[in-house]
């Protein structure tokens, strides 16, 4: 496989870290080479986490280069932006269009970037950009906490890894229970992108 | 079988196959997680000890009772066990005996970035540096040999993105896993460190130094890789891939032994290339070593000595030095567009520690500018002083010196607060001075402090912020959870029986979510001669789940005076003048301490 660098990012609380263990390990399962790298700090809940997932044919570095990665999820806005910058021209960009202000716009220290400068800070670097619903496609599903399933339905469409390696994953991994929700939650996400990238 | 392991699951792992018997660790990001894979396990003996360096003595002990052991712990707490680690050195070893220093380069979340390597020359001990999870993996089952074969604890040095970062590892379907019986041998002249037996120990050390060295020439995981000879790298752990990153077609000599270095293999693969450069994060360790050698290379010239290292900073910097050319721009833009809003760490919405950190907000340095006295609608506390010093800690409460809190003026080191609180008043300090400690921190290294203040006739006021848990590092047991390392009930060390042992007399326990209370108690203690201890008890919402009712605002009461947004909950929003609670983040009636901030009452449960 050609090496595929995605970064993941979001709020801590979103479950971008538990989306990029499932990915990680599906990749490796796939037969590729597997690095992923985590950034929490000294996140408690709702601070920034970043997840530097790497595929390859041998990966050296944990860490995804400014300008390398092939694949940003951005599992809200703010988070997408703060990251624009290793996206290059033919990244791919998608970001989860949901707004989780920081307690320094609350506070009215700094402002929220609008969904339009979001836009405009990732277009500066790729025109290759998906904004999509994902929290309300979650709420409308029943649960918002398959937001991470959804979107990992999303990106697997630009993954060179077959749609069973995903199933297979998700039904181990997922209680029985919400099994069921979670594989509608991937499926969801994956049509959308279908539905997007048809005529591509 | 393939496996894809974070670097601390691939110790711990490689530990038990390797024959462990005990391990004994402190909770430091970012090594936690080794003892926690370690507590899943059977067959072995694991503990959470009060701090590192017991848990440092655990596992000698361990070891001259003939068992492989463990003591596990992050970078700082290697200083905090630096006394046993040195005396481990001087006694040497039954059964292998391995010490993890998981360094944290860039402090992603530690007070600071020393770099462990030197403890290894510093204590004369052999020292192994993995660079992937297979290496942490199969290291492991060799340090516990050289331990035994060369009579010597041995340093196990990782750093965050070896710890944290998860490869693909091979592991042996099913390891033969052998553990020595345990058989004390009694030995005063090893194990008794009274002078006249520790003078003839010392040329043994430098004797055993001596040996590793010639050890270490073949040892197998130091590798060259030949490719172009114009430029030869010399690296270790992390800064070894990102090395492999950025130089694709550089000749390399990967060292997995930093210390004591193969002088041999470095002069060997020298002579083979062109240019010698040195990429090592942090301290210039091995490129010292080097030039002390008289040979000819790079290093610190080149490669930043502060910081994390990563791969844009060393293509940046090597490119600039002319030692590749310069990187085509991968990226056509180099400023972001605006400056984006930081999402700095936070308390937790309903964290029992918010109320404490309020009342230190009020009767701190902050509340006391002249422009705000008035804000404060509470008894004065004797403006003339000034505001209250608060001497923090280390532990989920240091977060409060952010805004809106604001509410600490000093944090060092584990259990530093007490001692700190102390000098500052024998110093002649006028203001009233509290320190400010968690539980697990209290009992790791706070109680020897607090001893010294009643020894001393301080007139220190303790907070100990009693959330049940080590919530920073993730909810591990300590002595005061009654919860063991394998999650057993065990016994449980009662705080506010420890301190009245001191010799503490007065001892307040208090509701963490009582806001009043805990203020009131702190306006109190701060005025009395003598020590005393206030327990702020509450538990953590993320380790005692469940929620209450949801708190809501009444937009017809609410006069926009923000105060509940300088509590600083995450739960709490505002959209211009108006301000929201998240019902889905807020724990509801079980903290309310946005309603009793609120002068207009217009914050209840809904």
């Amino acid at each position: 496989m050609t090496k595929t660098d995605i970064l993941m990012t979001g709020v801590g609380g979103q479950g971008v870290i538990l989306a990029s263990d499932a990915l990680a390990e599906i990749a490796m399962k796939a037969g590729h080479d597997v690095k992923k790298s985590d950034s929490l700090g000294m996140s408690q809940r709702g601070g920034s986490v970043v997840s530097h997932l790497r595929l390859g044919r041998q990966v050296f570095s944990p860490m995804i280069r400014k300008g390398g990665a092939d694949i940003l999820l951005a599992f809200e806005r703010l988070e997408g932006a703060r990251w624009a910058d290793h996206l290059g021209e033919r990244s791919i960009a998608i970001v989860n269009d949901v707004a989780i202000p920081p307690l320094s716009v609350v506070g009215g220290a700094s402002a929220y970037p609008t969904s339009a400068e979001v836009e405009q800070i990732i277009g500066r670097y790729t025109d290759r950009l998906y904004i999509i619903p994902g929290t309300q496609m979650a709420q409308e599903m029943g649960n918002p906490q398959v937001l991470n399933v959804l979107l990992v339905g999303f990106l697997s469409v630009f993954l060179d890894i077959e749609e069973p390696s995903y199933i297979e994953d998700l039904s181990q991994r997922v209680p029985q229970k919400v099994l069921q929700l979670n594989l509608a939650a991937f499926a969801r996400g994956r049509e959308e992108a279908l539905a997007r990238t048809r005529g591509h | 079988m393939k496996k894809l392991l974070s670097g601390n699951e691939a110790m711990a792992l490689g530990a038990v196959h390797g024959g462990l018997a005990v391990a004994a660790a402190y909770p430091g990001t970012p090594s936690t997680e080794i003892l926690e894979n370690l507590s899943k396990m059977e067959g072995i003996y694991v503990e959470w000890s009060t701090n590192e360096k017991v848990a440092m003595e655990v596992a000698m002990g361990a070891s001259y009772g003939g068992g492989r052991a463990l003591a596990i712990m992050k970078h700082v707490g290697l200083n905090v066990a630096a006394d046993p680690f040195f005396a481990a050195s001087q006694t040497g070893v039954r059964g292998g005996l391995v010490v993890i220093s998981c360094d944290d380069p860039g402090m992603h979340s530690s007070q600071n970035e020393q770099d462990n390597r030197h403890y290894a020359r510093f204590a004369k001990v052999p020292m192994l540096e993995p660079s992937n999870s297979q290496e942490a993996y199969e290291l492991m089952g060799l340090a516990f040999h050289i331990s035994e074969e060369f009579d010597t604890p041995v340093l196990f040095r990782s750093t965050t993105r070896i710890s944290h970062c998860k490869s693909v590892v091979t592991i042996p379907d099913s390891p033969q896993i052998e553990r020595q019986r345990p058989r004390f041998v009694r030995d005063p002249h090893k194990f008794v460190m009274v002078p006249s037996n520790a003078r003839p120990r010392h040329p043994l050390m430098e004797e055993r130094i001596a040996r590793l060295s010639s050890y270490v020439e073949t040892f197998p995981a130091n590798e060259i890789i030949l490719q172009d000879r114009s430029l030869g790298i010399i690296s270790s752990g992390a800064a070894y891939q990102h090395a492999r990153e950025v130089f694709r077609e550089a000749s390399f000599l990967k060292l997995v032994t930093s210390y004591p270095l193969p002088q041999t293999l470095i002069r060997r693969f020298v002579s083979e290339v062109r240019r010698v450069l040195v990429v090592e994060e942090l301290d210039p360790f091995v490129e010292d070593a080097l030039k002390a050698w008289g040979l000819s290379v790079i290093g610190k010239e080149v490669v930043p000595i502060t910081g994390e290292l990563n791969p844009d900073t060393l293509e940046e910097r090597a490119a600039a030095a002319g030692l590749i050319p310069k990187p085509k721009a991968m990226y056509a833009v180099s400023q972001p567009a605006r400056e984006l809003p930081l999402r700095p760490p936070l308390l937790c919405p309903g964290c029992p520690h918010a109320a404490t950190s309020y009342a230190l907000k009020r009767l701190g340095f902050y509340h006391q500018k002249p422009e705000e006295e008035s804000a404060s609608g509470r008894k004065a506390l004797a403006r003339k002083r000034e505001g209250l010093i608060a001497a923090s800690d280390i532990g989920c409460y240091t977060l409060a010196v952010y805004p809106p809190l604001l509410a600490l003026d000093t944090c060092a080191c584990m259990g530093a607060s007490i001692g700190q609180a102390h000098g500052l008043e024998k110093a002649g300090v006028t203001n009233r001075i509290v320190s400010v400690i968690g539980d697990s921190t209290f009992l790791h290294s706070g109680i020897t402090g607090l001893v010294n203040d009643v020894y001393n006739q301080g007139r220190g006021t303790t907070i100990v912020l009693d959330n049940g848990t080590t919530a920073m590092t993730g909810h591990q047991g300590h002595p005061g959870t009654g919860t063991s390392a394998r999650g057993e009930a065990a016994p449980r060390v009662v705080i506010e029986d420890l301190v009245r042992g001191i010799g503490v007399r007065d001892v307040n326990v208090v509701n963490a979510f009582d806001l009043a209370l805990v203020q009131d108690t702190i306006e109190r203690c701060v005025e009395t001669d003598e020590p005393s201890v206030i327990i702020v008890r509450g538990d953590c919402p993320l380790h005692v789940r469940g929620k209450g009712k949801p708190m809501s605002v009444d937009p017809a009461q609410c006069d926009q005076c923000f105060n509940c947004l300088r509590v600083g909950c995450q739960a709490i929003t505002r959209d211009g003048d108006e301000v929201r609670i998240d019902a889905g983040l807020c724990v509801g009636d079980r903290c309310t301490l946005c309603a009793q901030v609120c002068h207009q009452k217009a914050i209840r449960a809904k």
